[in-house]
Parts: C-alpha cells; sequence; structure tokens
C-alpha cells in the first residue's frame, strides 16, 4: 500500500475510534446536567447519587475523547497536507473557533466541575456543568460544520492564480444546511447512544436488585431519551436524505446500490451478491421507498432516483481532468451497508426502550434471561449505528475529499512515504487497542461498584476556609 | 499593520502561551519520579495541576487551529515535514491525558506505578520536541518545492509546492537538540517553580531545591541555545537584548525561589518564557518556515496566509473571544489557588464507591 492508502486506513482508523467516545459525551454530559440540576431542585439524594455515578463513567469515557480528538486536529496537516493547503483559508477557520469558542469552555468548566464541589456554592457549580455542555455542542457544531464543508462546499471561490479555496461568506460555510442538519442529526443520534448506555446501565442494576430506588428513574429517563431521539434522528435523517439527492446523488444511489436511473425506485432491506452491479438478489425490498425517502413521492417522474452508471458518466463528462478511466463511485458495499447498519442498529434501540418501559412500568421488575442478555448488548447497537452513519457518510464521499473541487489522492501530503505512515498507524492502533482495553475495563469496575451509598454527604456543606483541611476529591 | 503581521504575533502570542501554561504542568509530569519520592507526594504533584492541565492544552490545539486558518501554507509544511516528530509528540499527550484520569481508578501499585510512567514519558515527549521542532523552524529546514513544479511562475514560486525534502533524522541536528534540552529543562524548572508556589510542607521544600538545581542547568543550556540562535535572527539588535533579559528575568526567578517568594518566581519564569518565545519569533519575521536550500523558498507571512477574509473574519473572533477565555481561565486559576499539602490528600480512591469519600464503608 501507498502513503495515500495507508493515510486513509489511519484516518479512517482515527476518526471512526474518536467517534466511539464523542457521541457518548455529547449526550451524556446533558443527562448527568439534568440530574445534578434535579439535585439542586428538589435536594433528592437519590440524584445526587445518579450524578456522581453517571458522571464518573462519563469522565472515564471523556478522557479518551480529549486524547484522540487531539490526533484529529494534528492529522490534517501531518497526512493531508494537499488538502489543507487547498482549503485551509476555509476549513481552517471553523477548526481554529472550535479551539477558541468550544475546547476552552468545555474543558475549563469541566475541570471547575470536577474538583469544584467544595470549592463553588451550589448554583455556580451546577453552572459549570450546564457550561462544559455547551462547550461539547459548539466543538460538535463547528466540527460538523467544517466537515459538512468537505460534503457540500459552499461560501468560497476558486483563485484563478494559486487554484486554492478561498473563503467568501463565512455564514454560508458555518450555517448552510447541510451543516445545520448533520448538526441535529448527529446531535439526536448522540443522545440514542447516551440514552441507551444511561437504561441499559439502569436496567442491569434494578436486575440485580441493587439501589433500585435510585436506578428507576434513571432506567425509565433513559428509555424515554432513547424513544424521542429514535423520533428526532428519523425526522432530520429523512431531511438529509432530501438535501443529500441534490447535493451528493451519487451516494444515495450507492446507499441503495441502483446502478440504474429509476423511477419508483425501491429500498431493499436485505440482499446477496456482490452489489457490484446488477447481479445482487435481492431477499426484501419495499417497492418505491427509495424514492420516497430520496424525493418525498413513490411514483411519476418526480420521484426519479438517479443511478450509479449514470452518474459515473455524467462525471466523467463534467470531470474530463481525471481522464477517462476515473472511477467516481464510491466503494458499494460499505456504503449499502452502512446506511442499513446505522438506521437498523438505531432503531433497534428504540424498540429496546419501549420494552424497558413496558417491563419496568408500575414498579414491576423484570426477570426474563432474555432480557438480560439483550440488555447487556444494547448499549453497542446505537453506538456502532452511529458510527456506521458516519463510515456511510465519508466512504460515500469518494472518491472525492471535498466535493466537485479535490479527489482524495490529490489532498495527501506529497513527500509521505509509506514506512512513516506504518510506523504512526500501528503505533496509534497499538495505543488505542490497549487503551480500548483499559477503559472498558475501568467502566465495567465502576458500574459494578454501583452509585455511592446513602446517606451521602452534602458535598456542598464541605465548603471551607480552613486552609488544611482534605481536599473533598482529589485524583 | 498588515493582517499578516496581526496573524504572526497572534500565533506567537498562543504559543507563548501554552509555553508557559502547559510548561508547568509538562515541568511537573517530568519531575514526577525526582520529587515524588511516594504516592502521597505524587498525588499532591498530580493534583497540583489536576484542574488545570486540559485548559492549558487547548492553547496548543488553538495555537494550531490558528496557524491552519491564518497560514495555511505554514501549517501543511509543518505538520507534514515534521510527521514521525509529531507523532511522537502525540503518543505523549495521549498517554498523560488518560494517566491524570485513569491513575487512581485501580487499588494496584503496578497500575499507578504504570501511570506514572506515562506521566513522564508523555510530559517529557511533548517537552523536547516542541523545543526541537523550533529549533527547526528557527535555524531554517530543507524546504524546496516539489520535483516537477516549475522554479518560478509569473509572480513567485508558488508556495503551494514547498515541502520539506528531508526525513526526520534531518530534524535531529545539534542546535535543534540544543533547544530542545533547553525546553526540557526550562519547563522542568518552570514546573518545579509552579509546584512551590501550589504546596506547602515537605513537597515545597523539595520542589525550592529542585527548581535551583534544574534552574541552573536550564540557564546554561537556554544561554547556549538562545546566543546561537543568534546567528539564525534576521533583526540582532531586537532579539539579542530580548535574550538578555530573558536570561535577567530566569536569574531572578531563581533568586525568588532561593528567598521564598514563590509568587514573584513564577512570575519571572513565566517572563523569561514570554521574553525567549518572543526572541525567537521577533527573529524569524517575516519569514515563518526558512529555507536552507534557497531563500527564495522561504514560506512568510505574505505567501503562506490566507486571504484578507479569512483573516478578518478570524480576527474579529480573536478579539471577542481570548479576552473571555483569558478571564474564565484566570477565575480557574483563582477558584483553585489553595495550596495543597500531603496532609490534604483525601484517602486513596479504592473503589467507584469509596472514590468520592462519601461511602459509608471503606469497600
Ligand atoms: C444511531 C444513529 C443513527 C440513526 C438511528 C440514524 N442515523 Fe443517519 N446518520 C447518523 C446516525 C444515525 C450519523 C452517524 O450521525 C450521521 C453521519 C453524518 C451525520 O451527519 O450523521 C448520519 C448520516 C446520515 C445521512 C448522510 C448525510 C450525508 O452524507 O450527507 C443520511 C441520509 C441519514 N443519516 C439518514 C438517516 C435516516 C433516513 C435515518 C432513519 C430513519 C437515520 N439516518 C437514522
Ligand atoms: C466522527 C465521525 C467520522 C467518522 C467515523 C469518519 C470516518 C472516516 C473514514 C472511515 C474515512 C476514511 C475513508 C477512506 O478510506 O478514504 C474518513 C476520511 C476522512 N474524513 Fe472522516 N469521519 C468522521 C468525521 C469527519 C469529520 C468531522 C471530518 C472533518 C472535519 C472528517 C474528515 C475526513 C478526512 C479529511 C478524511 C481523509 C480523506 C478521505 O479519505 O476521504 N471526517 N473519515
Ligand atoms: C476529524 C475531525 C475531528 C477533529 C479534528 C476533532 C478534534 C477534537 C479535539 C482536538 C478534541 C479534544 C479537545 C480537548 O482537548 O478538550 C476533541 C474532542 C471532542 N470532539 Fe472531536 N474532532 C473531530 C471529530 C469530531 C466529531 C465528528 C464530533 C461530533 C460530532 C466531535 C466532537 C467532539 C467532542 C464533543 C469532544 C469533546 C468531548 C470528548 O472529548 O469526548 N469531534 N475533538
Amino acid at each position: 500500500m501507498g502513503a495515500l492508502q495507508l493515510s486513509q486506513w489511519q484516518f479512517g482508523i482515527t476518526t471512526v475510534y474518536h467517534f466511539f467516545f464523542v457521541p457518548l459525551t455529547l449526550g451524556t454530559v446533558w443527562l448527568v446536567a439534568g440530574f445534578q440540576t434535579a439535585y439542586f431542585r428538589t435536594g433528592k439524594v437519590k440524584y445526587l447519587q445518579l450524578t456522581k455515578f453517571f458522571g464518573k463513567l462519563f469522565l472515564i469515557n471523556f478522557a479518551m475523547g480529549v486524547v484522540t480528538g487531539i490526533v484529529q486536529e494534528f492529522q490534517f496537516g501531518m497526512n493531508w497536507s494537499d488538502y489543507s493547503r487547498f482549503v485551509g483559508d476555509v476549513f481552517g477557520a471553523p477548526l481554529a473557533m472550535e479551539g477558541l469558542l468550544a475546547f476552552f469552555l468545555e474543558s475549563t468548566f469541566l475541570g471547575l466541575w470536577i474538583f469544584g464541589w467544595d470549592r463553588l456554592p451550589k448554583g455556580l457549580h451546577l453552572a459549570t456543568i450546564w457550561l462544559a455542555a455547551a462547550g461539547t455542542a459548539f466543538s460538535a457544531y463547528f466540527i460538523l460544520a467544517a466537515n459538512a464543508f468537505m460534503q457540500h462546499p459552499v461560501g468560497f471561490e476558486i483563485d484563478p492564480v494559486t487554484q486554492r479555496a478561498v473563503l467568501n461568506d463565512i455564514f454560508a460555510v458555518l450555517f448552510q444546511n447541510t451543516a445545520v442538519i448533520a448538526f441535529f442529526h448527529t446531535l439526536a443520534a448522540s443522545f440514542l447512544v447516551s440514552g441507551a448506555g444511561v437504561a441499559a446501565v439502569s436496567a442491569w442494576m434494578i436486575m440485580k436488585n441493587r439501589q433500585v430506588d435510585v436506578f428507576r428513574p434513571a432506567a425509565k429517563l433513559g428509555a424515554w431519551v432513547i424513544l424521542i431521539s429514535a423520533v428526532l434522528v428519523s425526522v432530520s435523517g429523512d431531511m438529509d436524505m432530501k438535501i443529500m439527492v441534490d447535493q451528493q446523488p451519487m451516494k444515495v444511489a450507492a446507499a441503495e446500490a441502483l446502478y440504474t436511473t429509476q423511477e419508483n425506485a425501491p429500498f431493499s432491506i436485505l440482499s446477496v451478491g456482490d452489489l457490484s452491479g446488477d447481479t445482487a438478489t435481492t431477499i426484501i425490498e419495499i417497492p418505491g421507498l427509495l424514492s420516497y425517502l430520496a424525493t418525498g413521492t413513490f411514483n411519476g417522474p418526480e420521484s426519479t432516483v438517479q443511478g450509479i452508471n449514470d452518474l459515473q458518466a455524467q462525471y466523467l463528462a463534467e470531470f474530463p481532468q481525471y481522464g477517462p478511466e476515473m472511477n467516481f463511485v464510491p466503494y458499494v458495499p460499505v456504503t449499502y451497508w452502512g446506511f442499513r447498519l446505522m438506521i437498523g442498529l438505531g432503531m433497534l434501540a428504540a424498540l429496546y426502550a419501549l420494552f424497558v418501559l413496558f417491563l419496568f412500568r408500575g414498579g414491576r421488575t423484570p426477570k426474563s434471561r432474555l432480557f438480560a442478555v439483550f440488555n447487556g448488548v444494547i448499549v453497542l447497537f446505537p453506538l456502532f449505528g452511529i458510527s456506521a452513519g458516519w463510515i456511510f457518510t465519508e466512504m460515500g464521499r469518494q472518491p472525492w475529499i471535498v466535493f466537485g473541487q479535490q479527489i482524495v489522492a490529490d489532498g495527501v501530503s506529497p513527500l509521505l512515504t509509506p514506512l512513516e505512515v506504518w510506523i504512526s498507524m500501528i503505533g496509534f492502533t497499538l495505543l488505542y487497542g490497549v487503551l480500548a482495553v483499559i477503559e472498558i475495563g475501568l467502566l465495567l469496575k465502576y458500574i459494578k461498584a454501583g452509585a455511592p451509598e446513602a446517606p451521602v454527604e452534602d458535598p456542598f456543606a464541605e465548603a471551607q476556609k480552613d486552609d488544611d483541611k482534605q481536599l473533598y476529591f482529589a485524583y | 499593520m498588515e493582517l499578516t503581521t496581526v496573524w504572526f504575533a497572534l500565533i506567537a502570542v498562543l504559543w507563548i502561551g501554552y509555553f508557559i501554561l502547559d510548561g508547568f504542568d509538562l515541568g511537573v509530569g517530568m519531575l514526577l519520579p525526582v520529587i515524588g519520592t511516594d504516592d502521597l507526594r505524587r498525588r499532591v504533584m498530580i493534583n497540583s495541576i489536576a484542574t488545570v492541565w486540559d485548559g492549558n492544552e487547548v492553547w496548543l490545539l488553538v495555537a494550531g487551529g490558528a496557524t491552519f486558518a491564518a497560514f495555511p501554507l505554514w501549517y501543511a509544511t509543518m505538520f507534514s515535514g515534521m510527521y514521525l516528530a509529531l507523532f511522537l509528540v502525540l503518543v505523549g499527550l495521549i498517554l498523560r491525558g488518560v494517566a491524570f484520569e485513569y491513575r487512581g481508578k485501580r487499588d494496584s501499585a503496578v497500575w499507578r506505578a504504570r501511570w506514572d510512567w506515562a506521566i513522564v514519558v508523555g510530559s517529557a515527549l511533548p517537552a523536547l520536541l516542541f523545543g526541537v521542532a523550533f529549533g527547526n523552524i528557527v535555524s531554517g529546514m530543507a524546504i524546496e518545492p516539489l520535483a516537477g513544479t516549475p522554479a518560478t511562475t509569473d509572480f513567485a514560486i508558488d508556495a503551494g509546492a514547498l515541502n520539506y525534502s528531508g526525513n526526520l533524522f534531518g530534524l535531529l541536528n545539534p542546535f535543534s537538540l540544543l533547544l530542545g534540552v533547553m525546553t526540557l529543562t526550562i519547563f522542568m524548572a518552570h514546573g518545579a517553580i509552579y509546584l512551590a508556589l501550589k504546596t506547602s510542607g515537605e513537597i515545597h521544600e523539595a520542589a525550592k531545591k529542585v527548581a535551583l538545581k534544574i534552574g541552573l542547568v536550564a540557564a546554561v543550556a537556554a544561554v547556549a541555545a538562545l546566543l546561537w540562535a543568534q546567528a539564525f535572527s534576521g533583526r540582532v539588535a531586537f532579539t539579542l537584548p530580548l535574550v538578555l533579559l530573558a536570561a535577567v528575568a530566569w536569574l531572578a526567578a531563581l533568586f525568588m525561589t532561593m528567598k521564598g517568594r514563590d509568587g514573584w518566581a513564577f512570575i519571572l519564569s513565566s517572563g523569561t518564557i514570554l521574553l525567549a518565545v518572543t526572541a525567537l519569533f521577533v527573529g524569524l519575521f517575516p519569514n515563518v518556515m526558512p529555507s536552507n536550500i534557497d531563500d527564495a523558498y522561504n514560506l512568510t507571512v505574505t505567501n503562506s496566509s490566507s486571504q484578507e477574509y479569512t483573516l478578518t473574519v478570524m480576527t474579529i473572533v480573536a478579539v471577542v473571544m481570548t479576552p473571555i477565555v483569558l478571564i474564565y481561565q484566570g477565575w480557574t486559576f483563582w477558584v483553585f489557588r489553595k495550596r495543597i499539602s500531603t496532609s490534604m490528600i483525601p484517602p486513596q480512591p479504592v473503589s467507584g464507591r469509596s472514590d468520592d469519600r462519601f461511602a459509608n464503608s471503606n469497600g
């Protein structure tokens, strides 16, 4: 493999890995803030217990999100320097804003939240977690706006002399529909992931008959969060699909492995075969659904969805500079299955949420072994779903790195050697692998330990002037 | 003033902020085995920086992001040219970042000892390599246009084709290594000075001793490196006085440490870093990455920058946001201003439950 393919692998591995922690952070921080607010308003100890318990899990996860994020920030320059040269004028702005508006907010106020229990008045301490939560959402917004530029470049022109992109409308970049919808969709999906985490962990504690009174409200909350986010994810996903038809029709076609342009295009739930032509055998198919998802109509000329072959021909004519051999088709099996896994795994979580609400109704505790097993794996469903969604989005953009403007092969650092990328890729992968094992071990350990037992000292009663008193919390 | 000059200055400010702030927590991390002779002491050290290290590190991220936005060609050439060095920096930052959070999460001496090493190595690698990187930037690197691109276009060399054509070993030249030793030792001493300011009791005493010892070594390394750097400086008349001032500030910092004026010592050692880094940036201007092959291949503030519009947008964002960030970061330091000592560290977290000290059992 050359430096290009290796860099693609490395970028894929490190981004997907970063994005295992990010959705959990994005959703959980708001839920923890919610628990703490409930404690603040009601003074009920169980909410403090939940704040502490999920707060701890959140921090274990957050640490990984931070350290893997730093790698992301550097990689654009390290592996994709020609890409950075080409778009830096545009793409660098949201990235720098993310640092100034989001990362500072998030890291500073989280530090205050972790160590500030006995240093800050109750209300101010509560405010720190809300500010940190706002920071995580800002962070997601800016990076998604940057990514939206790669999916659908706007607000720029190409400098006729240098042939590089030049920003001419920052508001277009920050607020184009692709960015706004991606933000809502990703945030909703992140809540889905976090809701599933909270629900599954709480249900597990209840089934083990531990701290039932504490975890029962959390299980229900988790389930409701899943259900509400599932609706929001579907609504925003549908909007996403409709703009994608205009902006990246090839991705729509690749999502369904639709080779020929069609009215009333079907959506296949399951198919076998190699997807690389018309040979795939569809097993279950819903007529017209793809047309509906993409265009809002089932039938008639309005419902036409362009096929891969036509688009390929069209792009060849539109972009002659890449030569007659250029392949504008993404790797279809990944887009096809990525799209299905995204929707399917996410919707399974919604089913689970209904189960939870049903099984736990009116103070009941389920005893079913089947539920116990389901409960154990459910956390992973939306998590894999959300990364499948991103893998679909990014792989569906191939071969472009900036759609219609630059192909991936032109973005790689020109003098990078395969050896260098091998070293970094193996290094990151090993390090990430070891850290994953450690993090999962810690999460399990702290889940098993349960919430702190009541009666819990009110941390704020500890507020102290005395210089030599023990700290309330320390590493 | 040209916007490109403003942004050059702003990026210098971000690096200065990073070196002053993360400088001390990298230093404390490196000193873990030196001052932290037992677990309780190590915990005091870690807790002295635990509240702020992440916020400090964001200065680096913003310096990187701002370079990307304001000088994309500088960002691209620098980050791809220093590929393996930056990989090592990243490994270091990853290790120490998780180590702070995870170290106390299991009750095992082996577990803690491993994370201690992660902190030491993870702090030393960036401390050394950032110096080496700056050494290379200041003294010039093997930067040239890609083979096959025309040497000149009608307006100038196309800066977009300029790349570092050497490898990792090309970065390890004597001057840059010396500058690396300088940042390593300065950060260590700066960290010890910070620790003296933030702690009381035995650690406070130990930190003062270490600050003086390492401070002298750092003084030698720094004077040698910074005087040597004058050979590459574009305006010695400005940079030499800055260097001399830095040296004076450093000696004064050590003197204040001896006198037990910890606050002054910290201000002065921060001032030293400010002066030294300013000298390097002033000497560099208007280049951002000079080529040691041909001056025509220098990356400069003008040929590597973004266009007017981007710079204007970013200036507005920076002017609005930077004071706000400074206020709330400063406030954090104020909230956690209390000195800590071994007697104030709560019992070692053992399991999830006793972790927060509000358990009624030890289990
Ligand atoms: C578990 C999470 C999850 C769930 C249940 C869904 N999605 Fe999704 N989807 C994501 C998680 C996600 C994501 C990972 O968050 C993506 C990647 C990029 C983005 O903005 O969101 C995404 C992207 C994404 C895109 C690509 C946008 C682009 O490339 O321009 C489309 C068209 C949809 N989604 C559509 C849907 C539809 C119609 C859904 C169900 C009814 C759906 N998604 C459920
Ligand atoms: C967090 C969710 C994301 C995931 C899971 C993800 C996944 C991937 C994957 C799998 C690739 C490799 C594709 C290939 O083989 O070429 C890739 C490439 C890339 N992605 Fe993403 N990505 C994510 C978000 C982003 C964002 C937010 C950005 C930009 C801000 C981005 C920028 C890039 C770049 C620059 C490449 C390399 C060029 C390429 O191969 O297309 N990604 N990403
Ligand atoms: C490839 C593009 C990406 C880059 C360059 C990037 C960069 C970073 C960096 C540098 C950090 C560490 C911040 C700190 O030190 O506090 C971070 C954390 C974070 N990132 Fe990313 N990121 C990328 C993808 C994403 C995506 C797609 C999202 C969300 C949709 C996201 C959301 C977050 C959040 C919420 C955090 C803070 C919480 C946590 O650390 O888990 N990032 N990212």
